[in-house]
């Protein structure tokens, strides 16, 4: 657990990069906050009042170690346009994104981990180039097309699945996860396959075939667990990229997540909320990748014991 | 993970024995022979590119030529790809389109690849405190998801093209410096590296002449990959409508411009989508190639 | 009684002018070129060369693990009355781990590291035996754990391969190979990986297992201190080829082709200190562009005109001794002579 502890640990110098670079860049924006929050024609005196309030007149560096101490009380400040704290903001939409990613995520590993296997298992034969294109178009295709086609298609034409999101309608679910899962099923499928097959290349993988397995019982007895130590690893890293891509589908599918506050919060210029909503976000993509790490030592026993 | 020296293994006595020990230019042609379709992917981008660069002289009408008669047209003769809700040719607005898109793939990546050349130089070279500043400041940039940091940072400097390149330019750099600073570390201990230290070679000069070389292969095929995932990125933020702003063209924003006719004139909306997505296929075909031929790492195919 | 049966009866494995080829974009390499071996029932037989002449192909291509770009390209691997070259691999992978099974050379690679190493000694027998209940197959291998030398078997029995050291994996190696008490035990450089002295104990091991259970044991080696300490008969290998086959004192007393004796003067003897070691000129040959005559001509200091355009056949220098060497004829009858 020592290490672990350490990597936990490690991770926050990161963090308060994340909050100071963040920090510095929406704070560098030329023009007062306060003025642009009230419209063009105010009197300055109001302007004034409301800067003081707001805390900005103060310098940056106070500014920030404000904030910080605020962040780790849970408070992210209030938003601009809706003079609301983000905080709150941010838990009431967090639990549409949690689902939209959940949803995402179980379909990409489901169909990515089918396809790499099997691309695997019949290497360099027509299943798996076909498979392989697939995954190379899923890859490829942006997810606002992916977006888009599901629309299209599945919504308008065929009117399988809503075309956007409603509260409590589980169907309505099944479009914008597809679409924000499409990309990472391509990876996981590539990942999976590429490495089980430099698994199967292994020595102790003639020793199975030499006890007399057969090559299905090499591929899920001995391989298959080797194999998916570096998968899992880059399935957290998915978790960052889905969570840029629910930026998207949120925004295609009307759905109230954390990725339609940021979008919003630009068109408002509403610097707390963008900020809060980042930092959240990149806090996610920081824990999935010690979860990684920690699941990774689980299923590796040559490191379990340095955990 | 497992040893890599696995002695019995037939692969590695058999490339002794047919002394296979390929330089750039053999494992190129290797990658011309064996891999068709990197062949084609190369092919697509170069025809992209002379596209891009002769879009006035192959798109059939001007990239803002609005024909007030003939408004969402479908594809036809006349308009290939159609024309959108001011009458204008898609096809030629793809065209004019891809200059900018190819652009904001390119031009931030190039500019990402010398940042992270120089700073991962520095770090791997260096190593102490310069190591540890700008390897953190690194892992901060890759623990932000890239839409999201595109996004402050088009917040900050405000929506337009060139503060895109800005952004786009801003969020490749990291892993570009990964990749160098771990070559260098591993360099840095070579036998003639300290050879060219001993006789007193200076260290711009060790890093130039003796490490800069060996992180090539892996820095073609990483910029071959960052280029898609910037026009992705590129139309990803176009499309949200904080990326470029109308009248310019680009393949995201004509997304962005034409979702709403989707259900009655898809072809708007899907035509710039299908640019986007052959252009980033190609990318990742001859990227995925490369690696195949380049990167030491992958090379057991 | 055809040959094939007569030799069945004395041998359980016999190989007969078997070729393996890997086939490259550069052209067909024959890494094991026509070779004949016979196995007797209940000897030790060693197959001896340097790194890269086919040695190691030969008992991979027993067992169907050739990769590729390399297969079996001819010859036959006669088993128990079956051409293993023809078996569909379904039926191939029955006998493999039963009655045929394989030690490896790198005890740290060949064991899965993240199965426990009583697991895969045990899924050997019921890879072979499904009915078998758990419980029993734990014991079993829990006894040859204890039969192989492993101390506290009980224990290790839920270890990590990381958990254990060289000698312990390759004797975990071992007992994987012999749980199902198999006819024929192939070992492709045992010990090599390991100390010296652990290396005397795993032959010693393979030697009493071979007189208790009367199995056959191939030991594929470079080292022909392994095959003085264990081996009954020898074949010494030479690009692709077998060059001289006799039973180990012939082979040591009277070493007949130019590689052998090389070999031998090159394993350094306490007493010889003083002398330079001695060492065979030149590399293994390159297979796409051997000589035209004797492979071994070209480091070979006796070569005489002949060899550079001449093939050798294997021929018998005594009886039971045969040798594949042009100059060998003329070099006794000069000796006899002298």
């Amino acid at each position: 657990m020592k290490s672990f502890l350490k990597r936990v640990l490690g991770m926050i110098p990161v963090l308060l990069g994340v909050v100071l670079l963040i920090f510095i860049m929406l704070r560098s924006i030329p023009g007062n906050a306060a003025a642009v929050l009230m419209g063009e024609h105010v009197d300055p005196a109001t302007v004034e009042r409301l800067t003081r309030s707001m805390g900005l007149d103060d310098p940056v560096p106070v500014q920030f170690f404000r904030y910080i101490a605020g962040a780790l009380r849970g408070d992210l400040g209030v938003s601009y346009r809706y003079d609301r704290p983000v905080t709150a903001m941010i838990a009431e939409a967090f639990p549409a994104t949690l689902q939209l990613a959940l949803l995402a995520a179980l379909f990409a590993w489901a169909l990515g981990l089918a396809a790499g296997i099997a691309a695997a298992i019949r290497q360099n034969k027509l299943l798996d180039r076909l498979f392989m294109g697939a995954s190379l178009l899923g890859v490829s295709m942006p997810i606002f097309m992916t977006s888009l086609l599901l629309q299209y298609f599945l919504g308008f034409r065929l009117g399988w699945f809503p075309l956007t999101q409603e509260a409590g309608n589980f169907a309505s679910m099944v479009l914008p996860a597809i679409a924000l899962g499409w990309n990472s099923a391509g990876s996981v499928a590539r990942m999976t396959r590429s490495s089980l097959i430099e698994v199967m290349q292994a020595d102790y993988i003639d020793t199975a075939r030499a006890k007399g397995l057969l090559r299905g019982g090499v591929i899920l007895g001995h391989a298959l667990k080797n194999s998916m130590l570096p998968v899992i690893t880059m399935m957290a890293l998915q978790l960052s990229s889905m969570l840029s891509g629910a930026v998207i589908t949120e925004s295609i599918f009307a759905i109230p997540g954390i990725g339609r506050l940021a979008t919003t919060a630009i068109n408002n210029r509403d610097m707390p909320v963008l900020q809060g909503t980042v930092l959240f976000t990149t806090v996610l993509v920081i824990a999935g990748n010690l979860l990684a790490d920690l699941l990774y030592s689980v299923l590796d026993p040559r490191i379990r014991k340095e955990v | 993970m497992a040893n890599k020296k696995t002695h019995a293994a037939p692969g590695e006595a058999l490339r002794s024995q047919i002394g296979e020990r390929d330089g750039a230019r053999e494992k190129l042609a290797r990658l011309a022979r064996q891999n068709k379709l990197a062949v084609v992917s190369a092919a697509v981008i170069a025809l992209a590119l002379l596209l891009a660069v002769f879009a006035p002289v192959v798109a059939p009408y001007g990239e803002a030529e609005p024909d007030v008669l003939a408004r969402l047209q479908p594809p036809s003769a006349a308009h290939w790809f159609g024309t959108d809700e001011l009458g204008r040719d898609v096809l030629s607005r793809i065209l004019y389109g891809s200059r900018l898109s190819l652009a904001i793939g390119i031009l931030p990546s190039v500019a990402a690849l010398v940042i992270g050349i120089v700073l991962g130089l520095l770090a791997g070279y260096f190593g102490g405190w310069v190591d540890y500043v700008i390897m953190r400041v690194a892992d901060v940039m890759l623990s932000i998801p890239s839409l999201l940091l595109a996004m402050v940072v088009m917040y900050t400097l405000g929506s337009s093209t060139l503060n895109l390149f800005i952004a786009l330019s801003m969020v490749g750099w990291a892993s570009v410096a990964r990749v160098v600073r771990s070559q260098t570390l591993s360099l840095k201990e070579t036998a003639y590296v300290e050879a060219a230290r001993s006789i007193g070679v200076s260290r711009f000069t060790i890093m130039r002449r003796h490490i800069l070389p060996n992180c090539i292969p892996s820095l073609i095929v990483l910029f071959t990959l960052n280029v898609p995932a910037a026009i992705l990125s590129e139309s990803s933020l176009s499309f949200l409508g904080i990326g470029a702003q109308p009248p310019a063209a680009s393949w995201g924003l004509m997304v962005n411009q034409s979702k709403q006719f989707l259900f009655n004139q898809p072809w708007l909306a899907l035509a710039p989508c299908v640019a986007i997505m052959v252009v980033v296929l190609a990318f990742n075909f001859l990227g995925d190639g490369l690696r195949d031929v380049l990167d030491p790492h992958s090379q057991n195919e | 009684m055809t040959e094939n049966e007569r030799a069945g009866a004395q041998n359980v494995l016999s190989l007969r002018g078997l070729r393996a080829c890997f086939y490259t974009e550069h052209g067909v390499l024959p890494a094991v070129d026509g070779v004949d071996l016979d196995i007797p029932r209940g000897k030790i037989i060693g197959l001896v060369g340097e790194s890269g002449c086919g040695k190691s192909m030969t008992a991979r291509s027993i067992m169907g693990l050739l990769r590729e770009p390399g297969r079996i390209a001819g010859g036959q691997i006669l088993f128990d009355g079956r051409d293993l070259a023809q078996l569909p691999e379904k039926e191939l992978r029955a006998v493999c781990g039963q009655q045929i099974s394989m030690v490896f050379q790198e005890p740290m690679t060949s064991l899965n590291p993240v199965l426990r190493v009583g697991r895969q000694v045990c899924e050997t027998l019921l890879v072979h035996d499904r009915s078998l209940p758990r419980a029993q197959a734990r014991r079993r291998v829990i006894e040859m754990f204890a039969k192989v030398g492993i101390p506290e078997p009980e224990k290790r029995y839920d270890c990590y391969p990381h958990e254990l050291s060289g000698g312990l994996r390759q004797r975990v190696m071992i007992a994987m190979a012999m749980v199902c008490r198999p006819q024929l035990l192939i070992a492709d450089e045992p010990t090599t990986a390991l100390d010296v002295t652990i290396e005397a104990q795993i032959l010693r091991l393979m030697r009493a297992l071979r007189d208790e259970t009367g199995m056959s044991v191939l030991i594929i080696t470079h080292n022909l201190g392994v095959v003085a300490e264990v081996c009954d008969e020898v074949y010494v290998m030479y690009a692709g080829k077998i060059v001289e086959h006799a039973d180990t004192f012939e082979l040591f007393d009277h070493p007949a082709h130019p590689y052998t004796r090389g070999l031998l003067a090159s394993i350094p003897r306490i007493g010889q200190a003083a002398e330079r070691l001695h060492a065979i000129p030149g590399v293994v040959p390159n297979l796409l562009h051997l000589p035209a005559g004797c492979a071994f001509c070209p480091r070979c200091a006796e070569a005489g005109e002949a060899c550079r355009t001449r093939r050798p056949d294997l021929t018998e220098a005594a009886p039971g001794h045969t040798v594949r060497c042009l100059q060998y004829c003329a070099e006794t009858a000069e000796r006899r002579n002298a």
